[in-house]
């Protein structure tokens, strides 16, 4: 087994066996703790396809993570008040709402890809940037779904099998999200496809020429990268029970754009490792001093600086591929 | 004769006042190897962008193949056929050569909106890929990263990724360039065997390699063909003797 894989697991198994230690040595709230890890791993994971394999640094993905969190707070209200959503009943459902989320944010991400993607380097930040705010504007303007006030979900959706109230079980829906999510990003990197985008990040020319449009391969990469960040949405706004305008806000985007750069950006395990590092020093680091950012900003640096690779490049060593 | 693979005709490029390409007319026929030599700024590269497809000609026609290119881009003229390698190697450069070659068997075999199977696994890929390889004698590298590679060996990548994309013409420019006089001689009887498989239009500074391979020899001079003719014809041509071969010659 590669090193990388080694990490992966170990990763994966050590944040699976948090809520488990936490319950035993009396610290509950680390569940949620835990919780939080995974669902911002999913959304890192999501961004991690456009950005990792495909060099599309999104600063809007916060659009997709928001659109994710207000389908679960919509849905959540929607059920709570028995009101037709678009002339339907509804449940309060968590696979509709991911169904729901992944939809949307799809059909935005098409659109907004399908115009960003004609450009590239800054100009491609700031249109994604632009597109972003856009969707912030408009959903603290939409009254009806609470406005700037954000969206409560009274109640969370519910999962067949499984009580979302309780706090473990929330973790294992959005642990085996986090699995799909890590099994899809690497499908897609080792597939046809990926090896497309990853070819286009690198020498857009060339594939060019060799008869491959970069376009259309960076176009659907933009759209599966932004669905799976929407259901990372839809969980965070049911953790949190509240569907936060903050959560469509520029600095989200960048809070993902620095977990997968903490991490190790186009690995696999980047995201988690990443996810796991910023929730702790948000934690730890947090109930120490209120100006944690400042050292999270001088972790970053060092990564920038000193570890190119993020984490996963300190133990794991430079990418390969084959 | 056979009807040309491809034909330009009237080619015209401007950029502001230079006239990069003007009237260019110019045939690559079957089995063939049309040498385009010229001095240095003489427009080669110029001309070959557009043939490939990355620069629009402002006026003149492109056919290859019968069919009119003009309206196609780049990705779509190399799914037709075209296969360009260029002057300053234009790989994948964290990809092994192997990858690189099998990135061009994918386009070939058409669809890259495969989401499951793994590449490394994928036989076909690997297989046309290999094969590629060893025909330009680089199997030894495969596993090499293309950025890792020496020049030469770059070189050589170049041609077996055209040659795994299926080309039905070869856009070569400079295959030579910066490669010592031992490889030269092995592209050259390389080349010299390739042209059975698709016409090769050569861009070439390497006057050995172009006296050597060409059945026709178009000499470009300040955008404009001033001889097109044999080897001989070029050789003893005064024109040309005097704007780029040089009295030696």
């Amino acid at each position: 087994m590669t090193r990388e894989r080694l990490l992966t697991f170990a990763l994966l198994a050590a944040l699976l066996a948090l809520p488990f230690a936490a319950q035993a040595l009396g610290y509950p709230f680390y569940t949620t703790l835990a919780t939080r890890m995974a669902i911002l791993a999913l959304a890192a994971t999501g961004l991690n396809i456009a950005l990792g394999l495909g060099g599309l640094v999104s600063f809007g993905h916060a659009a997709f993570f928001g659109i994710g969190g207000y389908a679960a707070g919509i849905v959540a209200t929607h059920a709570m008040n028995a009101q037709p959503l678009l002339g339907l009943d509804i449940p309060a459902s968590m696979p509709l709402v991911w169904l729901l989320a992944a939809l949307s944010a799809g059909l935005v991400a098409a659109i907004t890809g399908a115009i960003s993607l004609r450009t590239s380097g800054v100009y491609f930040i700031m249109i994604t940037l632009a597109f972003a705010q856009m969707i912030f504007y408009f959903a603290i303007s939409w009254k009806a779904y609470g406005g700037e006030d954000g969206l409560s979900i009274a109640l969370r959706n519910g999962f067949p099998g499984m009580n979302t109230a309780v706090p473990r079980d929330l973790f294992m829906i959005a642990f085996a999200l986090l699995l799909a999510g890590l099994l899809i990003f690497w499908r897609v990197r080792v597939s046809r496809f990926g090896a497309a985008l990853h070819a286009a990040r690198q020498n857009e020319l060339r594939v060019a020429a060799i008869g491959i449009e970069p376009f259309p391969i960076r176009l659907v990469a933009f759209v599966v990268s932004a669905m799976i960040t929407a259901v990372a949405g839809a969980m965070f706004a049911e953790l949190n029970r509240f569907a936060s305008p903050s959560m469509l806000a520029w600095p989200m985007s960048g809070e993902l754009i620095v977990l997968i750069i903490l991490g190790g950006t186009g690995r696999l395990a980047g995201p988690v490792a990443g996810a796991m590092l910023y929730v702790m020093l948000e934690y730890w680091l947090g109930s120490i001093t209120e100006r944690w950012q400042f050292f999270l900003g001088l972790t970053l640096l060092g990564v920038v600086l000193f570890a190119r690779g993020g984490i996963v490049g300190l133990v794991a060593g430079k990418a390969r591929h084959g | 004769m056979a009807d040309p693979v491809l034909e330009i005709r009237d080619l015209a490029k401007s950029f502001d006042a230079l006239k990069a390409t003007d009237g260019v007319s110019l045939d690559l026929r079957p089995g063939e190897i049309h040498a385009l030599i010229g001095p240095n700024g003489a427009g080669k590269t110029t001309l070959m962008h557009q043939i490939s497809g990355a620069l629009r000609p402002d006026s003149g026609s492109i056919r290859f193949l019968g069919q009119d290119v003009l309206p196609l881009g780049i990705a779509a003229r190399a799914r037709l056929g075209l296969g360009r390698t260029f002057q300053v190697s234009s790989l994948i450069p964290e990809f092994s050569a192997l990858r690189n070659v099998m990135l061009a068997a994918q386009a070939r075999q058409g669809s890259s909106f495969r989401f499951l199977r793994n590449v490394m696994h994928d036989r076909t890929l690997l297989d046309a890929a290999g094969a590629a390889l060893d025909r330009v004698g680089l199997t030894d590298r495969a596993s090499v990263a293309a950025a890792e590679l020496s020049h030469g060996e770059r070189r050589q990548l170049e041609i077996a990724i055209a040659i795994a994309l299926g080309a039905r013409a070869f856009l070569l420019d400079e295959p030579m360039a910066g490669m010592g006089p031992e490889g030269s001689r092995t592209l050259t009887a390389f080349l010299d065997k390739l042209r059975a498989e698709a016409p090769i239009l050569l861009v070439e500074h390497d006057m050995d390699a172009v006296f050597a391979l060409a059945d026709r020899v178009s000499v470009l001079v300040y955008g404009r063909i001033i001889a097109s003719g044999s080897v001989a014809e070029i050789r003893n041509d005064p024109a040309v003797r005097e704007a780029y071969l040089g009295d030696g010659a």
